[in-house]
């Protein structure tokens, strides 16, 4: 549905964003997690066509955000993170204008204002004017807003920030039913909104995809079990018991990579086995190509996440 | 079409129903009442009293100076302070649209506001016996002078999120083109006549007199193209910044 790749925006001198690929299909809830300033909705302003990449591609449904941008912003939905309103209209007549802004016929206009009023259950507030809203209702008319014009892809950023929990949990099940029919992309900075929500995560810091995988394997990596990315030359079936038996080793799973043979090995809480595995490998007489802890980058990333619920 | 007209129609609606745009439409209203009065009553500044507009045209083209930047300062300023230009560029909407639909909206208040000042008009017509030329001609102008001033007025709210700075800033380059006249005076020779031909006033002055001037008429128009087209350009060039 989206195929992103290559995305790099530059303000002035310094990159929001490097390098960023990524794919979502149809029907999918995609998760953009990382803390602020990351380039989450610097990524999401490429993909609505509010401004276009430095270098990279996106196409949503096969069309071009930058050569067909009209055709990509008839089939988004997209609610940025400054939830925005004109405080001097009410909730219908912003509605309303937004359906003619999207070209859609007036007749649809009217039968959709009634169901998004429907589902955003806004419907004791449809001649309130926005002005009026309090911060939750605002967000919810935000969303109506979004989906009025039943788009293919939602585009929603920080949906939930700084609204109060109640309405948080509102907000995250009405996004859940929504990504039944629609695909739905949203960012947060929010690990267990992001693990409750969508299907898939991306974590991305400082410009950088650095993580991608689903919420469960997210949380695993995240709950303290250290991971450790060896490469090793020797032969397969040997290294893999001998690694075993190190102590403080839970499990090892291998890889082959173009001829490279990269063991995953996952360890005990608080083990450091790094000097026990290089040992090994010298003592057998195989060579030792590279190590690195995959658990730790994500752990600085996430310091900077918030784990909890309060924002 | 469909979209500008969205856009002008919410855009007329707004300044139908926020108390500004009536204060600056009874203020220009207020202005060029002293001016035409002043103009049409015998005293001893004004010994020969004229049945014209002159007056009312002559002050308005001032008034207009302030007002048009009074009535364009929001139309984009505030979309920026907003953030709802982040939601009108990412709807299907191309940008000459959400430009054009909003100086629309802006010149039909000002149409609005000059149709009111007709009663000037009906007065001449009854207690005097004006020349009708002069009159209609001055309206043509002036409208076309106020055309201009607006488009100025949306490239200035264009380029900035604060209307305090749009405003300001149209009413810069709309002072600077009306005095270019005084200008041209220290200068001869052929930088005197580019000095003079840019002016915004000097184009008005034949409309007052009663000549339609296509020379006078295209100099609005195509002032007002170009104003609107950087309008456009700076709208797009918001994307790449």
């Amino acid at each position: 549905m989206i195929q992103a790749t290559g995305l790099t925006h530059f303000y002035g001198p310094n990159p929001a964003i490097e390098d960023v690929s990524f794919g979502v299909n149809r029907g999918e809830i995609l998760g953009f997690l990382g803390p602020n300033g990351a380039g989450k909705t610097t990524t999401m302003r490429i993909l609505t066509g509010f401004m276009p990449p430095t270098r990279g591609k996106v196409t949503l449904d096969g069309y071009d955000v930058v050569e067909q941008s009209l055709d990509v912003r008839r089939r988004v939905g997209y609610l940025p993170e400054t939830v925005p309103l004109y405080t001097d209209m009410t909730v219908t007549g912003y509605l309303r204008y937004m359906g003619t802004l999207r070209g859609m016929p007036s007749r649809n206009i009217k039968r959709r204002i009634e169901d998004v009023i429907d589902v955003c259950r806004l419907d004791d507030y449809r001649s309130s004017l926005i002005a009026k809203l309090s911060k939750g209702f605002r967000q919810r008319v935000g969303i109506a807003q979004a989906i009025l014009h039943e788009p293919d892809v939602l585009v929603l950023d920080e949906p939930t920030i700084g609204i109060d929990p109640i309405q948080v949990v509102e907000t995250r099940s009405l996004i859940k039913d929504l990504g039944k029919q629609q695909t739905v992309v949203l960012s947060s900075h929010i690990l267990p909104e992001v693990s409750m929500i969508c299907e898939r995560v991306l974590i991305i810091h400082e410009g950088h995809i650095v993580a991608e995988d689903t919420p469960a394997n997210l949380a695993e990596r995240l709950q303290g079990t250290d991971l450790l990315e060896v490469e090793i030359g020797g032969p397969p079936e040997e290294v893999t018991p001998a690694i075993r038996e190190i102590e403080g080793v839970a499990s090892v799973r291998r890889r082959s990579l173009a001829n490279r043979e990269v063991y995953t090995v996952r360890l005990l809480q608080g083990a450091d086995v790094r000097d026990d595995i290089s040992r090994t490998v010298v003592a057998r007489d195989w060579s030792l190509l590279s190590m690195q802890s995959v658990g730790m980058t994500l752990e600085e990333i996430f310091l900077r996440l918030t784990t909890d619920e309060e924002n | 079409m469909r979209t500008v007209q969205a856009v002008a129609w919410k855009e007329i609606q707004i300044y139908f129903s926020s108390p500004t745009a009536y204060i600056v439409g009874l203020i220009f209203l207020a202005m060029t009442g002293v001016f035409f009065a002043r103009d049409i009553v015998q005293t001893q500044a004004n010994p020969f009293p004229e049945a014209s507009l002159s007056g009312f045209f002559q002050g308005a083209t001032i008034i207009l100076i302030l007002m048009a930047p009074a009535l364009t300062m929001r139309l984009l300023a505030e979309e920026q302070k907003l953030g709802t230009i982040e939601l009108l560029l990412t709807s299907p909407v191309r940008d000459w649209e959400i430009v054009v639909g909003k100086y629309i909206a802006s010149l039909t208040f000002l149409l609005v506001t000059v149709a009111a000042t007709v009663y000037y008009v009906i007065l001449l017509v009854i207690f005097a016996d004006p020349d009708p030329g002069p009159m209609w001609a001055g309206y043509l102008g002036l409208v076309l002078y106020g055309a201009t001033a607006l488009s100025i007025g949306i490239l200035a709210s264009t380029l900035t999120s604060n209307q305090i700075v749009a405003a300001v800033v149209a009413m810069g380059i709309l002072l600077v083109l009306y005095f270019t006249d005084f200008a041209a005076g220290t200068l001869t020779g052929l930088p005197a006549a580019i000095v003079q031909e840019i002016g915004i006033k000097s184009h008005f002055d034949d409309f007052d007199r009663g000549v339609i001037d296509t020379k006078h008429v295209a100099y609005y128009l195509i002032v007002t193209a170009f104003f609107l087209f950087l309008t456009i350009r700076a709208l797009e060039s918001r994307r790449w910044r």
